[in-house]
């Protein structure tokens, strides 16, 4: 266990910012989207590499290696980590961008947002959902 | 440290990632349609408000935020290796715009859930959806007990435009659930031909 001086019963608004270290923003420009998908360049591995650092120089936080655990072999969209991790999704966007920095993950943004989906991908939901 | 064919990560591409919103008023039935059709879970956003509601950028103390978290539906259908929809359910109420604002980007489009006894709750989202041209579909959930009335005059108590779907639904069964989805994709998928043919 590490010797965190936040426990469970400091509550789930404590803990976030503390993980975060304050940080309520990402570093990144723009924000990353709830179905944007997040896949870890660590291969199947099941083992961090021990030597990981983030940016500021601090190893990863619990919460950073369970990001790169649950999208190591499929992608998983942003909203499905913070369900996940059961975290707010402002704080899972900050953990994120912390591995974007580190180069642990690569991240596939949804299309954007002017552009409406080809006619085709909407007949292959159609035909999906009714196939449900 | 030697690695094996297990540790290389699959070449395989992305998904696409799609979403369609879920709205209405509160009890209309939200949560239990994404879970009908989805295994649901219950999404933490956490927000930066200002007493009226509206996210504001960086104040300089930490007495001026007040943070609040707004919990969501969220499901996800995998359509196929190539395809996952993502559905969100968010509050109706106009306070939850600033959440809409960010959902509606890049959406198919919604379903706008309706409960015949109070039709005025589903007028925010409505007005949400016609005001950012975001393709939606009007779902009649029907109550026990409630009377059943024709779609078309649901669409004359709601003001709708003729071409805006409006279906009659049971947001518990699956099926039903599925073609209020559907509506709304065949929907979309009508107005982007429109918008084809319009152009050449
Ligand atoms: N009879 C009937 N009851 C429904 C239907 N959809 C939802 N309900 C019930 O209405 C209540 C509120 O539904 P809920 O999904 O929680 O509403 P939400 O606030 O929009 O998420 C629950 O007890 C549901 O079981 C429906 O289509 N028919
Ligand atoms: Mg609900």
């Amino acid at each position: 266990m590490t010797p965190g001086w936040f426990d469970e019963d400091a509550g789930p608004v404590v803990r976030p910012y503390a993980m975060t270290r304050g940080r309520t923003r990402a570093s990144g420009e723009e924000r990353l989207d709830l179905i944007a998908l997040v896949t870890a360049l660590i291969g199947g591995a099941e083992e961090l590499p021990a030597d990981v650092a983030l940016p500021g120089g601090q190893g990863l936080a619990p919460e950073h290696a369970e990001i790169l655990y649950r999208c190591r072999r499929a992608s998983e969209s942003v909203a499905e980590l913070a369900t996940g991790l059961d975290l707010p999704v402002g704080v899972v966007r900050v953990l994120i961008s912390d591995l974007l920095e580190t180069g642990l993950v690569r991240i596939s943004r949804p299309i954007p947002a002017a552009q409406l989906p080809d006619e085709n991908i909407l007949r292959e939901v159609i035909d999906g959902l009714r196939a449900l | 440290m030697v690695s094996g064919p297990s540790d290389i990560a699959p070449a395989v591409a992305d998904p696409l990632a799609l979403k369609i919103l879920v709205a209405g008023g509160f009890g209309v039935g939200k949560t239990t349609l994404v879970g009908a059709v989805s295994e649901i879970r219950s999404l933490q956003t956490e927000e930066r408000l200002t007493e009226a509601g509206r996210p504001v950028d960086d104040t300089s103390g930490v007495a001026a935020k007040r943070t609040t978290t707004v919990a969501m539906d969220f499901g996800r259908i995998t359509i196929s290796d190539a395809l996952v929809l993502y559905l969100f359910g968010t509050p109706g109420q106009e306070r939850f715009w600033f959440l809409w604002d960010e959902l509606a980007q890049g959406a198919i489009g919604a379903v706008v859930l309706a409960d015949t006894r109070r039709l005025a709750d589903s007028f925010a989202a409505i007005d949400f959806f016609e005001s950012r041209g975001l393709p939606f579909a009007v779902g009649v959930n029907c109550f026990d007990g409630a009377t059943r009335y024709p779609p078309d005059a649901v669409r004359a108590a709601l003001d709708l435009d003729p071409d805006i779907p409006v279906v009659l639904c049971d947001a518990r069964v699956r099926e039903s659930a599925r073609e209020a989805l559907v509506a709304v994709v065949e929907h979309a998928l009508r107005r982007s031909a429109e918008a084809r043919t319009a152009v050449t």
